[in-house]
């Protein structure tokens, strides 16, 4: 099987990895989304405690947990790996560099952006998953949402969150399109498809995300 | 006297090649291993011809000056590739491309050889499409075609106006693959400074490594020279900055024959001299003169801007004097044309050394079709010019956007200004039908021989000789000398190459240690401008003799006053280009002496004492049908002139005429 | 476009071999022509030194015209300099003014070394083409050129691939200092006719093999090689490479 690590471990293989768990992982992004724009049903929160019961207890969805964090992991340390020996290609830099001139700037920050993501991924999953994971919600019987509403009281929490959010459509802006090149998709006919749907992506799903800390905050979803 | 004796097989011209391939001595699969041959320099010949011993089985080891193989300046050839494929049913056959040929050569070539050339040219193609090379389609899938000065047929095979740059890519993953597969040895960064003779064969060369100034002795069993031409004696030129006549020039030397070097191309389409900062002309390739049209103000000295001149006030010389051929005259003809008319005062641009290559007409000609294709009827002239100015951006839109870059005009909206210069030496270091030159075992292929275009070379035939020399003639002829050589290894270390080595250090170490005040650049340009101004596009016996003494005493300076920084132990460039001026100064003064000598008017070499009545170049087949071959005395300007002579059994020589 | 003359203050890279450290040295240049090349203006820089006694700046260059690939400055942090599709010797000081500061540094890549000053060793791009940049045919073993139709849109795609000069201004413009751009031009080229087609999968591996172990970085599709290419080269021939790699590699006997 030599074959498959050599494939893994080239250049073009850790690209693969990076682009197709980067993919997998926008494909959990709009379920996520998904889920959480059920608080602006105002509702209470039940149509979401129900989502969200849902996703905790079913059982596929457990087991896809799991591959997303592999996916997660995968794409975390593909990236990690490839950036540091990007590093490595040029020891000696330039005196002035002019990046703008034929790049944007935040496809030459994927590395910060990603790592910006990171802090508060860790930062979320101590809100809303180890909560759960702890048995914390079970002990207190309080519902996901009604651990929402406290959480995003504090200011400084909602604009750490909406600074992700920042992140987090650029990351997608140049990330979205970026993984299709790396499958090889690209033609003229699609270029442009692809292009105003990355856009569309990176701009909806973080506006929605950001938009349930500030609602929330601001009293108008209850 | 060296006997010239140039092979040439019996029989009639089609059967010559045939008859002589089957002649020639071959050396058995299993022996081609034990043969080592250098190939330096790997431009199309060099290439080409490494990649195809190679494959033969034989050990090849290439050396190029720059940093890659794939940067020899056959690179930069623009239009196309001459080919009798006859795929255009225009009436195209081997026998009219080697007649062109032959005629366009002004008939100086030797008929053979042309033959030959034409013959092998439809391999050539096919064996460039193998490899990969893009060239132009048609919707139909089939090889798209134009034509070139000189010819009225359509046989020139083209990509685009980078025709040169796809075939030497060819021909250099032809050498990766041998490179691959272990056949050749390549030297990048290395300058060969001299080729090394043992009992009277060549069997290796001394070569300096540019990177790091080490001399190093390379030994074989055979040496191909294909290092291109020596124009660059002019300074001002299309050639490559680091094109040299060096290792032709060391080889000369050593015992090999210069043939012809006053024969110098001058390329009629450039983009005229700005300024005294100027270091290089950069050509506008032929093709234009598909399309486009030449004139000049018919009114002397007129000031007015291009498009304020009145088409009645415009002359267009060439369609005038030549309504045949038209814009389409060969290269030695258009440029003397467009010089006449500068030095009567007709000329344009700020130096008055410039005419106009118009694409009006061709806008409106192209735009009109383009309105017609797409149904638009009655379109106006806005609509025609944008259609028409589409497709020409199309066609050669590569080309417009380098006259741009370097004039800061748009050629779309007023003609091109352009004025001819050095393009490409015909002469070169004579060879036998078998690319043979005249020391055994020292073979020169490409522009670097003298063999197969005469006085003039026609337009997209510089390519064709490359290649043909390299990939179907050189792998048939080499082997009819190795067969009769030993073939145990040849030693790097006998007094030959020791004795070789040293000469070349010392010259090295002389030229640094000479420290005075003139630079290299200083005498490269003096240099150019006493050739161009005495051995140029019209030459005169006074004018040459003049060169000459000045050429001597610029060499004298060189030899007292010139200054190299540095030292020879480090990458060095003014070390590299001082003794490529010390080789132009000896090969300039030589190139006089020919022109001097050959008292007649030919092809690129026209002589102002030989024209006819219309201003025509006047040739003397009398007294000077042969090619003229200098052998090195040990005095430079003091060869000694080996003529052979030219017999032309098929073709009756006339007054070439285009009109 | 009439001529000025403009004064300049050039910030130059001088490292004297490949060992050496360098650092940046600074010259000023009065009347200089903008009908000079960026070139152009180098040679009168180097003249000017010689007089001086001083060594000349060493800098790769040789066609002139644009096509032969040699010239490679890294101008005011940009590859070539500041024009689209233009190679540093087509770049003319018409583009600059008078008083500006121009840094001109050699190309940066672990893969590139300096040899001196702005002269980088390009070799690895020679041994990225050695591995698998050709389609094996002997000589006189071709068929009629016109046996095998090609598709007009396909000869001239690969046509646009095929005109890469080799410069590295891809791997200098890239942050990653990747060569993926130059090595996807000859890969996509052969993929596009239908003479490539045998080596095809056999190729693409060898290749991109080989330019891993040049020790280039990877892409991350940032856009900058086309954009700095002076002949403009696309990267859906990246594109096409990626397709080509992942096809070789699920399906090519090579184990």
């Amino acid at each position: 099987m030599s074959w498959i690590s050599t494939t893994l471990t080239s250049s073009l293989g850790k690209k693969l990895i990076v682009g197709i768990t980067g993919l997998f992982l926008c494909s959990f992004l709009v379920v996520h989304c998904g889920i959480n724009s059920l608080i602006f049903l105002n509702d209470g929160g039940e149509a979401f405690n129900i989502g969200a019961y849902f996703m905790a207890t079913n059982p596929v969805i457990k087991i896809m947990e799991y591959v997303l964090f592999l996916g997660l992991i995968a794409h975390i340390v593909q990236t990690l790996l490839l950036a540091l020996e990007n590093k490595k290609a040029r020891p000696v830099g330039y005196f002035k560099e002019n990046g703008n001139a034929n790049s944007k700037w935040y496809s030459r920050s994927m590395a910060i952006l990603g790592t910006l993501i990171l802090i508060f991924l860790i930062l979320h999953l101590k809100h809303f998953w180890w909560s759960k994971v702890s048995g914390h919600l079970a002990e207190t019987g309080e519902t996901m949402f009604a651990e929402m509403l406290e959480i995003f009281e504090k200011p400084i929490i909602v604009v750490i969150y909406v600074l992700a959010q920042i992140s987090l459509a650029y990351h997608l802006l140049h990330g979205f399109s970026s993984a299709f090149q790396t499958l090889g998709f690209n033609h003229i006919k699609y270029n442009g498809l692809i292009k105003s749907v990355g856009v569309v992506f990176s701009l909806v799903l973080p506006i929605a995300f950001a938009a349930m800390p500030i609602v929330i905050y601001f009293g108008i979803i209850k | 006297m060296t006997a010239l004796n140039s092979k040439i097989p019996a029989g009639s011209l089609g059967d010559k090649w045939k008859n002589h391939k089957f002649n020639l001595k071959l050396v058995n699969p299993a022996n081609k291993r034990k043969y080592d041959i250098i190939v330096v320099g790997t431009g199309l010949a060099g290439a080409s011809a490494a990649a195809s011993l190679a494959e033969l089985g034989y050990n090849v080891t290439t050396f190029c000056f720059q940093d890659s193989p794939r940067r020899a300046h056959s690179i930069a050839a623009q239009g196309g590739i001459n080919a009798a494929k006859n795929y255009k049913n225009d009436g195209d056959s081997v026998y009219r491309l080697f007649y062109d040929t032959l005629k366009g050569g002004d008939y100086r070539a030797r008929e053979a050889n042309v033959h030959r050339l034409a013959e092998v040219s439809v391999n050539i193609i096919d064996q460039c499409v193998a490899q990969g090379v893009p060239f132009a389609r048609e919707y139909g899938g089939l090889l798209d075609n134009r034509s070139f000065g000189g010819a009225q047929v359509s046989r020139t095979f083209y990509a685009k106006g980078q025709t040169g740059q796809q075939l030497l890519l060819g021909a250099y993953s032809a050498m990766n693959k041998n490179i691959n597969s272990g056949g050749i040895k390549s030297f990048t960064r290395h300058e060969i400074l001299d080729i090394v003779v043992v009992d009277g064969q060549a069997r290796g060369v001394i070569a300096r490594d540019m990177i790091t100034g080490e001399v190093t002795r390379h030994s074989a069993h055979a040496v191909v020279l294909c290092t291109g031409g020596y124009g660059n004696v002019f300074y001002l030129t299309t050639y490559a900055r680091g094109s040299s006549g060096t290792a032709i020039w060391r080889a000369h030397k050593k015992g090999a024959m210069m043939a012809n070097p006053c024969y110098t191309q001058i390329h009629p389409t450039c983009i005229p001299v700005t300024g005294d900062h100027q270091s290089k002309l950069t050509l506008m390739s032929e093709s234009l003169r598909n399309d486009g049209r030449i004139w000049a103000p018919s009114k002397q000295g007129d000031t007015r801007k291009a498009n304020e001149i009145p088409e009645s006030e415009r002359d267009y010389y060439l369609e005038r004097r030549y309504p045949a051929f038209g814009n389409l005259v060969p290269r030695d003809i258009a440029s003397r044309a467009a010089k006449e008319r500068c030095d009567a005062g007709f000329g344009v641009g700020t130096s008055k050394l410039a005419v106009y290559l118009d694409y009006a007409s061709a806008v409106e000609r192209y735009g009109r079709q383009e309105a017609g294709k797409k149904g638009i009827a009655n379109p106006d002239q806005n609509t025609i010019e944008t259609l028409g100015r589409e497709v020409v951006k199309a066609k050669y839109g590569n080309l417009f956007d380098m006259y741009t870059q370097i004039t800061g005009e748009n050629p779309y909206k007023e003609p091109m200004r352009i004025y001819p210069a050095v393009h490409y030496t015909m002469g070169g270091l004579w060879v036998d039908y078998n690319l043979m030159t005249s020391i055994p075992g020292l073979y020169a292929c490409g522009e670097a021989n003298f063999s197969d275009h005469g006085a003039n070379r026609l337009g997209a035939s510089a390519l064709m000789q490359g290649l043909a020399d390299g990939y179907f003639v050189l792998p048939y002829t080499i082997g009819d000398y190795l067969a009769g050589t030993e073939r145990k290894s040849i030693p790097n270390d006998t007094k030959e190459f020791m004795d070789a080595e040293k000469a070349v250090k010392d010259e090295l170490n002389k030229l640094i240690s000479i420290n005075g005040k003139s630079t290299v650049h200083e005498i490269q340009r003096e240099l150019g401008l006493i050739m161009w101004n005495h051995c140029g596009m019209g030459r005169t016996e006074s004018g040459l003799k003049e060169g000459i003494s000045k050429m001597r005493a610029l060499k004298d300076q060189f030899q007292k006053d010139v200054k190299v920084t540095g030292t020879n132990e480090e990458l060095n460039q003014t070390l590299e280009k001082a003794g490529r001026v010390a080789d132009f100064l000896e090969l300039g003064e030589l190139m006089m002496v020919d022109a001097l000598n050959r008292n007649e008017s030919c092809g690129g070499h026209f002589r102002e004492e030989y024209q006819t009545e219309d201003g025509e170049a006047l040739r003397d087949d009398a007294n000077f049908m042969y090619a003229a071959a200098w052998e090195w005395t040990g005095e430079s300007g003091k060869q000694k002139l080996n003529k052979e002579d030219l017999n032309y059994e098929f073709v009756k020589p006339s007054q070439r005429s285009y009109k | 476009m009439s001529e000025r003359h403009i004064n300049i203050k050039l910030k130059v890279w001088r490292q004297k071999n490949k060992s050496d450290k360098g650092n940046m040295e600074e010259y000023a240049l009065s009347g200089v022509s903008t009908d000079m090349s960026f070139l152009e203006m180098m040679d009168t820089l180097n003249e000017k030194l010689t007089k001086e006694d001083k060594q000349p700046v060493a800098f790769d260059h040789d066609c002139r015209e644009g096509i032969c690939g040699m010239c490679s400055m890294y101008i005011n942090g940009q590859p070539h300099g500041p024009l689209k599709g233009v190679t540093t010797c087509q770049l003319h000081m018409r583009t600059f003014n008078d008083g500006d500061t121009i840094v001109v540094e050699p190309w940066r890549s672990a893969a590139f070394p300096v040899l001196k000053d702005l002269i980088v060793d390009r070799t690895a791009f020679d041994r990225i083409q050695h591995a698998g940049g050709f389609i094996s045919i002997n000589t006189g073993a071709a068929p009629d050129a016109n046996a095998i139709p090609v598709p007009k849109e396909n000869a001239d795609e690969a046509f646009l691939a095929a005109q890469c000069i080799g410069c590295g201004a891809c791997v200098a413009a890239c942050k990653n200092s990747s060569a993926m751009l130059f090595t996807a031009a000859k890969v996509s080229q052969y993929a596009l006719l239908p003479q490539g087609q045998a080596e095809r999968y056999r190729r693409v591996e060898a290749m991109v093999a080989q330019m891993d172990k040049e020790g280039f970085g990877a892409c991350t599709n940032t856009g900058a090689c086309s954009a700095e290419c002076p002949k403009e080269i696309s990267i859906s021939h990246i594109a096409r490479m990626n397709r080509d790699y992942l096809g070789a590699k699920s399906t090519s006997n090579a184990i």
